[in-house]
């Protein structure tokens, strides 16, 4: 004799298309959002090299030599191309998606777009231009 | 991750997004490519030291490496949630992305604070 009865529990089973890893390569707006959301890991690049640079430079003169020495190897420099068009691509889609992303009201009235935009940059022209001045001046 | 969290995750992923929108791309122009490949004279050791031995230049430095950092954790979070479909690892990559980031923070604020 069996000793317990036994029951099939009932499992619904819903359908769902299997989505391939790729899925974002099937379409350029999908292609756009994952590349823009990669930018991130060349943000990341760059603040660790930024780091790097500082502690050679905290370091002494020959560290900080050799560190320099080493932003010359084509490697490092074709690293850094890439990433500099990567973190253009940030700065330009993160400046389109301010007045998305933040509202402006100014006298009841919403703050068009195209204002928030141009504001954003107007900053990006204004910190550019100090901090090459800065770096520059000898 | 619990929700109370998120605002606060989100305050520095955006800091940390408008500090690399605008000042990454100058920077890594001049560091990355016109003064290795010699399209611009790069600044002397000294000079740059005596720059950063500023306590506003510190400052500045410490929000333009770490905010980002911050940024790259959040976002990066999610790419992997969505581009790679690891859902299922949630805690494990938030520990990573926010440890690494933090992490950074350390560095830079112990470098900064140390600066000769």
């Amino acid at each position: 004799m069996s000793a317990e009865a036994h029951y099939t529990r009932y499992h619904p089973q819903w359908y769902r298309r299997r989505v391939s890893v790729w899925w974002w390569l099937q379409s350029w707006r999908y292609t756009k959002f994952v590349l823009r959301e990669l930018t991130s890991v060349f943000v990341a690049f760059f603040a660790v090299i930024t780091l790097w640079q500082l502690r050679a430079l905290v370091d002494g003169p020959q560290a900080y030599t050799q560190f320099v020495r080493g932003l010359k190897s084509s490697p490092l420099v074709a690293v850094h191309g890439v990433a500099f068009l990567f973190v253009l691509f940030h700065s330009i889609s993160w400046f389109h998606l301010a007045p998305k992303a933040m509202v402006m009201r100014l006298r009841g009235k919403r703050v068009p777009d195209w204002v928030i935009v141009g504001l954003n940059y107007f900053a990006w022209l204004i910190a550019s231009g100090t901090i090459a001045w800065l770096l520059l001046r000898g | 991750m619990t929700g109370g969290k998120t605002p606060f995750l989100w305050t520095l992923f955006s800091a940390g997004g408008t500090l690399a929108a605008l000042l990454f791309p100058v920077h890594l122009f001049l560091s990355g490519l016109a003064f290795p490949l010699g399209w611009l004279e790069a600044p002397s050791h000294d000079s740059l030291l005596n720059l950063v031995q500023h306590p506003l230049t510190r400052l500045y430095l410490f929000f333009l490496i770490s905010l980002p950092l911050f940024h790259w954790a959040h976002r990066f979070r999610y790419t992997l949630y969505d581009g790679l479909k690891l859902k299922h690892l949630t805690t494990l990559i938030a520990v990573l992305c926010y440890g690494c980031a933090l992490i950074g923070t350390v560095v830079t604020a112990y470098t900064l604070w140390n600066v000769p």
